[in-house]
């Protein structure tokens, strides 16, 4: 929709012309979008947008049609590359390893062989802990974590490997306000220091708007991206819904609001579910 | 301990009986095999394909019974036939794993009940449908043991390899498979060192009680540790000393009533399994009263 900012030789990230079906059902249809060093992405739509999907078509785990290029290159699996945090995912109280163990497993977690004790796998876990300000809860069993401290641990575990593109799925759902603000702050921080990209998905963007660099805006399988001024707006939104679609400003939230002129019924929220404190 | 206790104990004859160092010594080996591959059973929420597998061993014992062989080749045959069956047929995934796990163990009780029909009734062996289901530590050939050190290196071979992409894709396959790991590929070299785990477990305790040393000694250690490594020797531990103990109360169990017929070895093992997991989840219980979680 807009032309992407900076050229494809410097990007992390390119996604052109991606298509991808699930069970006959077309989840994606040509999404094409770019991420450059440093940047701070929302992948923001409505439950079943295909927020997931697109995530994992970018990691390798989901066949698509189209191109994926990481740093350069076109591998189906870009392994270290790329940091993930899935989707909705608690530990069990029962899992036997503590925050630290799981960072390490960032670090080398696909290796055969046993872990042999190393200083520079000791000190990469210490700059993560750093990195995450982890280091209270260091030694404790990540199921025994809160739900913000997990997010947190997993965080480090996925930047443990020094990848140059980190993707989240909904890491901000199932949290306070005040635990979703840390870490929206605590990723832009890393965006900018590592010189990352960042790509995280919500179905709200608010707790994202201070931050967020650039926003890739998912309805009916289309993507519209650009800066938020670029993309939240009521023309650009409408075309991707496909019916008309109003966005509000209300103080420094932004709601958008499906009105469908030629139906009774009442206009509803899209996107933007935030109850207001 | 004092004398007189230590022959309350220990009857006269316990450490120079040959039936008794042998089950000694491979009731340690299969504990610690057990645990190792045993964590990761619990970790992945696996035990009723632990179970199955155990429990297929009684078709293969049978079998070998039927055949003239020993019976940890039918357990291990039967084992890794159906570990490959149930792996063919999806036990990977989370949602197929039960319904895999049961219809391979359904197909395999049905044949086991046919072989020990024919085992009571052509040899008249009646004691071997004891022995396979319950085991009989006592009655394990020395000659077994060079085969259960070699089963036993395979198994801990095989987890040595796999170990950190197991351990990731055991607590998520997500991120494992994020980082370019063969998710499948792992979990069906994991679910080989299963089957031959749970031969060497039926071997000592009987097909049926396979799990209980699978499962229990490891459930135990993870609750009491915080590390992959430690759960793995603790419930080493606690398997070898379930083992041992057990082995001296059945051999004592001969003076006891009905006199002159020992009690079965696994009966004691599974008993003070049970206990160990017990203590262990009261020590919990009274840890997270004392730190009440936020």
């Amino acid at each position: 929709m807009t032309p992407p900012a900076g050229n494809s030789e410097t990007a992390i990230l390119s996604v052109e012309g991606v298509s991808a079906r699930i069970g006959g059902r077309a989840i994606l249809q040509d999404v094409s979008f770019q991420l450059h060093p440093g940047e701070f992405t929302g992948l923001i739509g409505t439950n079943g947008a295909g927020k997931t999907t697109l995530l994992r078509v970018i990691l390798g785990l989901q066949p698509a049609s189209g191109r994926i290029i990481v740093n350069g290159s076109t591998h189906s699996r870009h392994g270290a590359q790329i940091g993930y945090v899935p989707q909705r995912f608690l530990f069990d109280p029962d899992v036997p390893l503590r925050a630290r163990d799981l960072i390490a497993l960032g670090i080398d977690g696909h290796r055969l062989g046993l872990p042999l004790p190393s200083r520079a796998r000791r000190r990469r876990v210490e700059e993560m802990l750093d990195a995450v300000d982890a280091h209270a809860f260091a030694g404790t069993r990540v199921g025994e974590l809160s739900g913000g401290e997990q997010q947190r641990v997993l965080i480090a575990h996925a930047l443990a490997s020094h990848p140059a593109l980190l993707l989240l799925d909904e890491p901000l759902a199932n949290l306070d306000l005040p635990s979703a603000r840390g870490i929206v702050t605590l990723l832009a921080r890393i965006a900018k220091q590592e010189q990352i990209a960042v790509l995280i998905s919500a179905h709200e963007m608010n707790p994202l708007l201070p931050v967020m660099d650039r926003i890739v805006y998912l309805a009916n399988g289309h993507a519209a991206s650009g800066t938020t001024q670029e993309v939240v707006r009521s023309d650009v939104l409408s075309r991707l819904y496909g019916h008309h679609v109003d966005v509000l400003h209300v103080h420094d939230r932004v709601l958008v609001v499906a009105g469908e002129p030629d139906s009774d019924a009442p206009p509803h929220e899209l996107a933007v579910t935030e109850v207001v404190p | 301990m004092t004398p007189l206790l230590a022959a309350a104990v220990f009857e006269p004859g316990v450490f120079s009986s040959q039936p008794v160092q042998t089950a000694a010594i491979v009731g340690a080996l299969v504990a610690a095999v057990s645990a190792t591959v045993g964590v990761f059973t619990v970790i992945r929420g696996q035990a009723f394909a632990g179970e199955a597998l155990g429990d297929i061993g009684t078709t293969g014992g049978s079998a070998a019974f039927l055949a003239g062989a020993g019976p940890l080749w039918g357990f291990l045959a039967a084992g890794l036939a159906a570990a490959g069956v149930m792996e063919a047929i999806g036990v990977q995934r989370a949602r197929g794993r039960d319904l895999a796990t049961g219809i391979v163990l359904g197909a395999a009780l049905a044949l086991a009940a046919l072989f020990l029909y024919w085992d009571t009734t052509y040899h008249s062996a009646s004691g071997t449908t004891v022995t396979i289901l319950f085991g009989s530590a006592f009655a394990i050939a020395p000659s077994t043991i060079p085969t259960v050190i070699a089963l036993g290196c395979v198994v801990v071979g095989i987890i040595s390899i796999v170990y950190r992409p197991l351990l990731l894709s055991s607590v998520s396959a997500d991120l494992a498979a994020s980082r370019g790991t063969r998710v499948r590929l792992v979990g069906a070299c994991y679910l080989a060192g299963l089957a031959i785990a749970a031969a060497l477990a039926a071997l000592t305790v009987g097909t049926i009680l396979s799990t209980a040393l699978l499962i229990g000694p490891a459930a135990t250690a993870l609750r009491i540790t915080k590390r992959p490594a430690f759960a793995i020797l603790t419930a080493a531990v606690i398997g070898t000393t379930a083992m041992w103990v057990g082995i001296v109360l059945a051999y004592d169990s001969y003076y006891w009533p009905p006199h002159g017929h020992g009690w079965p070895v696994s009966f004691f093992v599974v008993t003070l399994i049970l206990c160990s997991y017990l203590g262990s989840s009261v020590a919990t219980a009274c840890r997270m009263r004392r730190t009440p979680t936020s």
